[in-house]
């Protein structure tokens, strides 16, 4: 019984849940497509062939966090942490590379920011598998320590990072017409895929999140994955939080906060389940894709903003809905 | 390991850079930086002459939120020239951050007890002082509020930026670059706060009323760089006639500049507001036609004039406008904007 747990939880037809997982996905990007057709008609501009490209650099710093945040989501926990998380590590990428500060060379100063990420990850697993705290409570504290240390840290002055390699990151383009900032977002969406799907790691992170106690009992060390899967969330935070930075190389300590909803929310229209169990890279991908081609949109069409809140919130209730409505009909099936 | 222990230095090194920071400041115009005393030389007050000046005996003690920005001490300088000019000792303190609201409480008392001829406060909490304030005005000693008001009828009057007015004067540049035609963006960091509200809308009503040829975009808001570039892109992008773009602070102007960078838009003008090290640059580069700045020397000035008219019993009004400065890369370096300016 033990032994046979954790694929007792994945595998009621294998053949039914990718049918599953790929529906949403022909949903999420069907939706994509629709919002982008209509754009082209209805915003002056946006029919540019250069708007695409525009939009994945847009949505790449939310995108590449979304991807980390994922795996959490997967295992049915939340981070709260991620969008004062990405302050702390943009705050701690200028401190490393900044002229003013340690100015150390590019490659290195980007090493020891992603560490940095990783460990504000391994501190949130640990808080969540040792020490027991909810992860709703664990990564809300992190997320009022990171917003505390990235204002101490950066005297709360704007930073700038003046190494001119570090722009090659963002709007520079070693592909002509894509910016590399959306072309490391697509190579890191192929990373996530294959993290999630082809390892221990992804399976594990939907193991706990289909049932925990099975699969503690079927032999998984569940607080070291935690651990682990927390930390892939924090290095994925650090990479979005440079790719944020490298835009303008300026760094703002107390921007992060409210991040963390948007990438909550490309999460979910995604398909990746808050109850956990079930997640999908490709649609968190498009997720983050379709919330910023509504955005961009909205202001060419010179939208008011108190609108495009409203807008967008629809969109993420909308699909939630969506896929409630398709996991009863499966259930009833 | 190594990680940790350079992280244990930041605070460290902070703390240590602070201090050096205060001590230099508090210590007056005479043990100040080369470059720092060279501008306070060179900073000088519209003193009116109907004003009957001190002796030389009294003092105005100005009770300021600190050193930590370069506008303080700007606003001291601003400050001691006007007492220069009407024969008054300034006293001009403030506690180490602007979250020490209680250092400040004790600085006010301290202010109080030492019975000056005047007392000025910027308060850092709009309600925290009244008990204080309430005891300045029965020892007679009069009040003058200055760059934020307080919740209380003690002071005479208040003397702070007129962000309505400033970003007028922002829009009246914007109308002179682009010849009063063509179409203008705008990008601003908050619309909820009465601060951002007024920066946003004073610069609307000023091309409504002045410059019927500019059509004006609704504005977009952008609460950081990374947001206002994106921003700033889309308003570029869906509007191929823009001619410039007004961003309501650093951050915001500074996300104009990087989306003209971006799309090869060099004659896009942008004008923004407030000044920093990165705006400054810009602006000096030629990215940025050019910024309204709030004007802390002459809010010093202006704190110390009514204080001194206060004395003399003379009315004053209920508000007094500290006053604002349009700056670009002609003037960015005169002895009239540089004292205003701060990184």
């Amino acid at each position: 019984m033990s032994t046979t747990a954790p694929d007792t939880a994945t595998t009621p037809g294998r053949l039914v849940t990718t049918l599953r997982s790929s529906l949403q996905q022909v949903f999420v990007f069907g939706a994509l497509i629709v919002v982008y057709v209509f754009f082209m008609f209805a915003a002056r501009g946006f029919s540019d062939p250069a708007i695409l490209p525009d939009i994945l650099l847009r949505s790449a710093p939310i995108g590449i966090m979304a991807l980390g945040a994922t795996f959490v989501i997967a295992t049915g926990g939340i981070d709260l942490s991620v969008g004062t998380g990405l302050s702390l590590c943009a705050v701690m990428t200028a401190y490393f590379m900044g002229g003013q500060f340690m100015n150390l060379p590019l490659a290195l100063g980007l090493l020891l920011a992603i560490l940095f990420g990783g460990l504000v990850g391994v501190v949130n697993g640990t808080n969540i598998s040792i020490l027991g705290l909810p992860p709703f409570i664990a990564t809300l504290g992190m997320m009022m320590v990171a917003r505390g240390l990235a204002l101490v840290i950066s005297d709360t002055k704007p930073m700038q990072i003046e190494n001119p390699d570090f722009k090659v990151l963002s709007t520079v383009q070693t592909i002509p017409g894509i910016p590399n900032a959306a072309l490391i977002f697509l190579l890191l969406t192929v990373v996530a895929a294959v993290l999630l799907n082809k390892t221990l790691l992804g399976r594990y992170a939907l193991a706990i999140g289909s049932n925990e106690e099975a699969t503690r009992l079927s032999g998984v060390n569940v607080k070291k994955w935690k651990i682990l899967i927390y930390m892939t969330a924090g290095l994925f935070m650090a990479m979005g939080a440079i790719i944020y930075s490298a835009r303008t190389a300026v760094v703002q300590p107390a921007e992060g906060l409210g991040l963390e909803l948007d990438v909550i929310a490309a999460v979910v229209i995604g398909g990746t389940s808050l109850a956990g169990g079930r997640a999908n890279i490709i649609g968190t991908f498009v997720g983050a894709l379709l919330m910023k081609t509504l955005l961009t949109g909205l202001q060419m069409m010179q939208v008011n903003q108190s609108w495009q809140f409203v807008v967008i919130g629809v969109i993420v209730l909308a699909a939630v809905f969506a896929d409630n409505i398709r996991r009863a009909r499966a259930a009833a099936a | 390991m190594r990680l940790s222990t350079k992280l244990l230095a930041v605070p460290a090194v902070l703390a240590l850079g602070l201090t050096a920071c205060s001590t230099s400041s508090s210590g007056g115009g005479a043990s100040t930086g080369a470059s720092s005393s060279a501008a306070a030389t060179s900073v000088s007050c519209d003193t009116p002459s109907d004003v009957k000046k001190g002796d030389n005996t009294k003092t105005i003690y100005l009770v300021s939120k600190g050193f930590q920005h370069r506008f303080w001490q700007a606003v001291k300088e601003g400050a001691e020239a006007a007492g220069k000019d009407l024969g008054y000792k300034i006293e001009f303190v403030g506690p180490p951050s602007e979250k020490d609201t209680t250092v400040q409480l004790d600085q006010l008392e301290t202010a109080l007890s030492s019975k000056p001829a005047a007392i000025g406060l910027a308060a850092l909490d709009t309600n925290a002082a009244s008990d204080v304030l309430k005891r300045i005005s029965d020892a007679k000693i009069p009040l003058i509020a200055f760059d934020s008001g307080v919740d209380s009828d003690d002071p005479l009057t208040t003397v702070s930026t007129d962000n309505t007015a400033a970003a007028g004067e922002a829009a009246k540049h914007m109308v002179e670059l682009t010849g009063g035609k063509g179409t203008v963006g705008l990008v601003c960091h908050d619309v909820t706060s009465q601060t951002g509200k007024q920066r946003c809308e004073g610069f609307k009503s000023y091309i409504a009323q002045n410059a019927p040829e500019i059509k004006l975009l609704e504005p977009l808001v952008a609460p950081s760089v990374e947001e206002a570039t994106g921003a700033a892109k889309s308003l570029i992008q869906s509007n191929p006639d823009i001619v410039g773009i007004y961003g309501t602070n650093e951050a915001s102007a500074t996300g104009a500049v990087q989306a003209a960078t971006e799309v090869n838009k060099a004659d896009l003008k942008v004008v923004g507001f407030d000044s920093g090290k990165i705006q400054i640059q810009a602006i000096k580069d030629g990215k940025q036609a050019g910024a309204v700045t709030q004007s802390p020397v002459k809010m010093g000035c202006e704190t110390v004039i009514a204080a001194a008219k206060a004395i003399n019993g003379d009315q004053l009004p209920k508000t007094i406008d500290s006053g604002y400065a349009w700056y670009d890369k002609n003037n960015i370096d005169s002895a009239e904007i540089k004292p205003n300016l701060y990184e």
